[in-house]
């Protein structure tokens, strides 16, 4: 079902200040029902504020919201329902010790003169949740649901008051795959009933699947306004995201490569269906592309020495080298960054000098005996060079950005005499200008001299950063393009699962 | 940003700071008692306080750095009893007290290192691996001592627990120094960040090159010598080995070390915090005596002690947002 022209939601000279910032200038957007909008950009470019404010929570300083022509004033989340605008979170706002049904229908519980009518209720939840096509029991208790049949849940609740426009915030952070097609299967069924869906996401693979048109806030005003996503690229929204050109954001520079720094033959371990051989010169960067499962993160960890290797070879500037441990490995000049900075990498409570000198440690430490004053030498010149924004040396690292905790972790790696960095993940959850700090620092590595090689499952940041791109499937190696042959589609082809490019 | 080098002294100072809260509940116990007990800031008293906290306060020492790599240890007070035991037995034997004290202390790191082979080698999860070895190690006490107290033959033994210098007991000074020396590790060798860490992120130590291994098994063998010391000074104090004393020393030795601010799940310790810790338990367990509080009051009190001490470790957490 094609959309009506005529929108049906529109913002016009939304603004919104708050103590010390402006949060959003002038922003104006216009949908129209059975089609889905997405609202992207950076942390902090506003797209909370504006949801808020389409809900009900906060009321802006200026501009109009309207429904259908009419002008809206809502002074709270609850009128913002009752005109059919549903927003639903990251936090759902379920009550996980009611029911299914007792969840949906909250607020207006079928009832016979004040006693609850179970077998209403009972019926009615029933069909709300067939229309969504959800095979989940009404009578289950909330909070014993898997995260992706509670937003399943809260969108049948959506829909039972009536909500003409539904708007999504980052809905997929926690999904599986599966359960991530199963919600654009909602959400193309949602369009199909003319619904009016806005999504707001930082995936934007996510976006080019389940979107028509997209808006980019950037420091709370509309920096482009895309009617058709078919039009442009993923380099073009991010790059309207920070507001520079493609080449600014991946800071991609063609160097001269030298003679092979880490040389890996036959590695063979947990993860890895097959041996695995790789190569990296010095001032070369290599990227490593592959689907979830593929085998990236067990690759780096193998040859780190942080997953003991069965088998294999492994020469650093052309000398051979054991490396069995991490220390090893860190003592042979390679270093690495893990994919879970929370769970892997940073020691929350400890300082920001601390985690930046956790590997160096034993290094600069005579007879056991800590260098307070090399540590701190190490740690400010670190800061300095990375720009790691933290109030002091002291501050604990827990209370640090994203962005910033990752680079943490990048000085933690290049404390000492780095070789080679195994980047693993370098900017998954870290918001589009940050990342394009971190792929100018890891160009600047690969500028003097060191050999890096970045493990990504985000295909355009692969392309845009990498010398050469190594694509893994299912455990193992299957190809290595040049940059100039990398293209989307012949990685993509590669990437995937023989099965599936044989169906397809 | 501050870039100010810390000096041993201001980073001695910014610990006290971190403890500030304990350090004035410390404060207002002890104006309370200067009040309320009379008979507490005697000079008698002060040197039995002082005794009193001075086992605890040895152990806590080492049990700092077992918190802050994130595990327990359960086994202390067997080891102590064991240690006595044992120092007793070959001292009787031998005639030589160097060889006796000696042998007390090498028992108890031989228990610890076990606790830590079990822990660090075998994965063995360190609560119940020293509830295990506790009772084990109890169970050799017995046997050793044949059930009843070791009484020690060579008087010059006895100096070391009952003698004193300046009119400070000599433990008090020994346990001085085992917080200086444990303080320094803790802050100007390698090994006490290294716990910390461990404690803090295991998964993170190993990656940055840690040898988390390595550093457990030190820290179990270093508490266990030290508390094979502490049973050494106690059955020198006590004139013989005794197998069979009140247990509940090593729970003592944790809510001193949660008191003071180490925080059970683990990367977060002092040794001021830990001073602190021992001072209040110590004080308040000292008073209950003072005011003739009967024994069994004083279980609940110690028990309520060290929920107060749990509680309190929560709140922080909490508030660090752990």
């Amino acid at each position: 079902m094609t959309p009506t022209t005529e929108p049906y939601l529109q913002c016009e000279g939304i603004s919104k200040r708050f103590p010390g910032v402006q949060a959003l200038e002038g922003v104006a957007l216009a949908v129209a029902p059975g089609a889905v909008h997405a609202l992207i950009g950076e942390n902090g470019a506003g797209k909370s504020t504006f949801l808020k404010i389409l809900s009900g929570v906060y009321a802006p300083d200026a501009g109009s919201v309207r429904l259908g022509g009419v002008p809206q004033a809502f002074h709270n989340a609850r009128d913002a329902i009752r005109a059919g605008v549903a927003v639903i979170y990251q936090e759902l706002q379920l009550v996980p010790q009611m029911t299914v049904a007792e969840n949906l229908f909250v607020g207006h519980l079928p009832h016979r003169c004040g006693w609850l009518d179970k077998r209403a209720l009972r019926a009615a939840a029933e069909r709300q949740l067939a229309a969504l096509g959800e095979d989940i029991d009404p009578g289950v208790r909330v909070g014993s649901l898997p995260l992706a049949q509670r937003q399943m849940v809260e969108i049948a609740k959506a829909l039972s008051r009536d909500a003409a426009v539904i708007a999504f915030d980052e809905p997929t952070s926690s999904l599986s795959e599966r359960e991530v097609q199963r919600l654009f299967a909602v959400i193309r069924d949602l369009k199909a009933r003319g619904r009016l869906v806005i999504y707001v996401s930082h995936r934007l693979q996510e976006v080019f699947e389940v979107c028509d048109a997209v808006t980019v806030l950037r420091d709370g005003r509309v920096a482009a306004e895309v009617s058709d996503l078919q039009t442009v690229t993923h380099d073009d929204l991010v790059s309207r995201m920070v507001g520079r050109s493609i080449a600014d954001v991946y800071h991609y520079a063609p160097r001269t490569h030298g003679p092979p720094v880490l040389e890996v033959e036959g590695l063979l371990g947990p993860g890895l269906a097959a041996s695995a051989s790789l190569s990296v010169a010095q001032g070369e960067i290599v990227g490593i592309f592959g689907l979830v499962g593929a085998g990236r993160t067990e690759l780096l960890r193998l040859i780190y020495g942080a997953t003991r290797p069965a088998a294999g070879h492994v020469r650093v500037q052309g000398a051979p080298a054991r490396i069995l441990s991490p220390a090893a490995a860190i003592a042979h000049g390679i270093a690495f960054t893990p994919e879970d900075r929370k769970q892997e990498g940073i020691v929350p409570l400890r300082s920001v000098r601390e985690n930046i000198n956790l590997s160096i440690r034993r290094v600069l430490a005579k007879w056991g005996i800590l260098r307070s004053r090399l540590e701190r030498q190490n740690a400010e010149r670190h800061v300095e060079r990375l720009r790691i924004r933290a109030a002091s040396l002291e501050q604990v690292a827990r209370d640090l950005s994203g962005g910033n905790q990752q680079k943490v972790l990048l000085a933690r790696a290049l404390s000492g005499q780095v070789k080679v960095v195994l980047l693993d993940e370098p900017t998954r959850g870290i918001d589009v200008g940050a990342k394009s700090e971190i792929y100018g620092l890891i160009a600047e590595l690969a500028g003097q001299g060191l050999g890096v090689v970045v493990a990504s499952s985000e295909l355009p940041e692969v392309l845009g950063i990498a010398d050469r791109v190594v694509v893994m499937r299912q455990g193992q190696i299957v190809a290595s393009l040049p940059r100039a042959e990398a293209t989307e589609e012949r990685v993509l082809k590669l990437a995937l699962p023989v099965t599936a490019a044989a169906r397809g | 940003m501050a870039s100010a080098a810390p000096t041993a002294i201001r980073r001695f100072r910014q610990g006290a700071l971190d403890n500030a809260s304990m350090i004035v509940v410390l404060l207002v116990l002890l104006a309370w008692l200067y009040f309320r007990v009379p008979g507490f800031f005697s000079l008698v008293n002060l040197q039995g306080l002082a005794l009193s906290v001075s086992q605890v306060g040895m152990v806590a020492c080492t049990m700092l750095f077992c918190l802050a790599a994130g595990d327990f240890d359960l086994s202390v007070e067997s080891v102590v009893i064991f240690a006595g035991v044992v120092a007793a037995m070959v001292i009787n034997a031998t005639g030589s007290v160097t060889l006796g004290i000696g042998a007390g202390i090498v028992a108890g790191g031989i228990v610890g290192l076990a606790n830590g082979l079990l822990i660090a080698r075998l994965r063995v999860n360190a609560l119940i691996a020293t509830l295990a070895t506790m009772q084990i190690v109890r169970g050799l006490g017995f046997i050793a001592s044949h059930g009843s107290a070791v009484g020690i033959s060579n008087e010059r033994f006895f100096a070391l627990g009952t003698g004193s210098f300046l009119s400070v007991p000599n433990p008090v000074w020994i346990t001085v120094l085992c917080l200086v020396v444990f303080g320094l590790l803790l802050n100007k060798t390698t090994f006490g960040p290294n716990a910390l860490a461990i404690g803090g992120n295991r998964e993170a130590a190993r990656l940055a090159g840690i040898p988390v291994e390595r550093v457990k098994i030190a820290i179990f063998t270093l508490q266990g010598l030290m508390a094979g010391f502490a049973g050494v000074v106690l059955a020198s104090r006590m004139t013989s080995g005794q197998p069979a004393i009140p247990s509940g020393f090593s729970l003592d030795v944790i809510s001193a070390c949660v008191l003071g601010g180490v925080s059970l799940s683990g990367g977060v310790g002092t040794i001021q915090g830990v001073i602190v810790g021992v001072l209040i338990m110590g004080t308040v367990q000292n008073a209950m005596n003072l005011s003739g509080v009967e024994t069994f009051y004083q279980y609940i009190a110690r028990g309520t002690i060290l929920l107060a001490a749990v509680l309190f470790d929560l709140y922080r957490r909490g508030r660090r947002g752990v």
